[in-house]
């Protein structure tokens, strides 16, 4: 196994990610196209915490802090989600224009 | 230490990458393409089962079932209630993406990020092979090395987790005075 195959594969979903971030209408959706990209930054770190065989293994700790950073981020986004939803009845991110002038 | 293309495809452990990455990266199209707001979510469980996979084959087991049982477990039920409770449209809708002039050039930004760090990855590193570990990182080790020199940035971690969830609540709670 090459280290190539693996960041090549990461840089496939973060961008396949960036594109549904841009694209997706519905929040929900948004965020969950921010957790491909942070799928594919975890394959990174981990492939490179095999290569230069790290004895701290600082690539899968840190893997295990995105996931956590993740869940907290999946929380609080699913709660603002929610609080817009209750005061626009609506969780489309581009009827979302309070703040634009 | 580097390898050629014709023992790249003599390798069975590069099968099972390829066995793998392209059912990841064929769910995770669907994940920011698909019409139905339900299937896009569960196709994230794919993609996110396809990384633990390869978390595996990596060697990094922990780091695995971790993301199954954090982001297949948890974060996948937190979208579908998100989902639920927002009412968004259930049925095939082609309302959930933006319109064609908005999708060509967040494609086109798309690829090209892809391409750039693509070719800067194969100038950079070329074809140099990951060493065999011994059949992969134990779970003691990790533990060790985590509660010895990572135990103070595992700890802020941990406190950011409580006041995110703690914020969570506080932002998604109804004030009681307007409850009624």
């Amino acid at each position: 196994m090459t280290i190539a195959q693996f960041i090549i594969l990461g840089t496939a979903l973060f961008s396949i990610g960036l594109y549904g971030v841009i694209t997706r209408k519905n929040a929900v959706l948004v965020l969950a196209s921010v957790e491909v990209m942070l799928a594919a930054v975890n394959v990174n770190l981990v492939a490179f915490d095999a290569y230069v065989v790290d004895q701290l293994h600082a690539g899968q700790i840190f893997t295990l802090f995105a996931i956590a950073i993740a869940a907290a981020e999946v929380g609080i986004g699913i709660a603002i989600v929610l609080m817009i939803f209750r005061n626009r009845r609506s969780a489309n991110v581009d009827e979302l224009d309070l703040m634009r002038y | 230490m580097t390898t050629t293309v014709a023992d790249w495809f003599g390798t069975s452990e590069n099968w099972v990458f390829l066995l793998i990455a392209i059912p990841t990266l064929g769910a995770a199209w669907k994940v920011v393409s698909s019409q139905n707001i339900v299937r896009a979510v569960l196709y994230l469980v794919v993609t996110l089962g396809g990384t633990a996979a390869l978390f595996i084959l990596l060697g990094a087991e922990f780091v695995a079932w971790t993301v199954v049982l954090v982001y297949i477990g948890a974060v996948i039920i937190l979208f579908l209630i998100g989902i639920m409770i927002t009412r968004a449209p259930l049925g095939t809708e082609g309302d959930l993406s933006h319109p064609v002039r908005v999708r060509i050039p967040a494609a086109l930004l798309a690829w090209i990020m892809f391409f750039f760090i693509g070719w800067a990855v194969l100038d950079g590193f070329g074809a140099e092979v990951i060493p065999a570990g011994e059949g992969g990182t134990r779970t003691a080790d990790l533990a060790a090395v985590l509660f010895d020199r990572w135990v103070i940035p595992f700890e802020v971690v941990s406190l950011v987790l409580l006041a995110a969830l703690i914020g969570g609540i506080a932002i998604a709670r109804r004030d009681p005075e307007d409850a009624s």
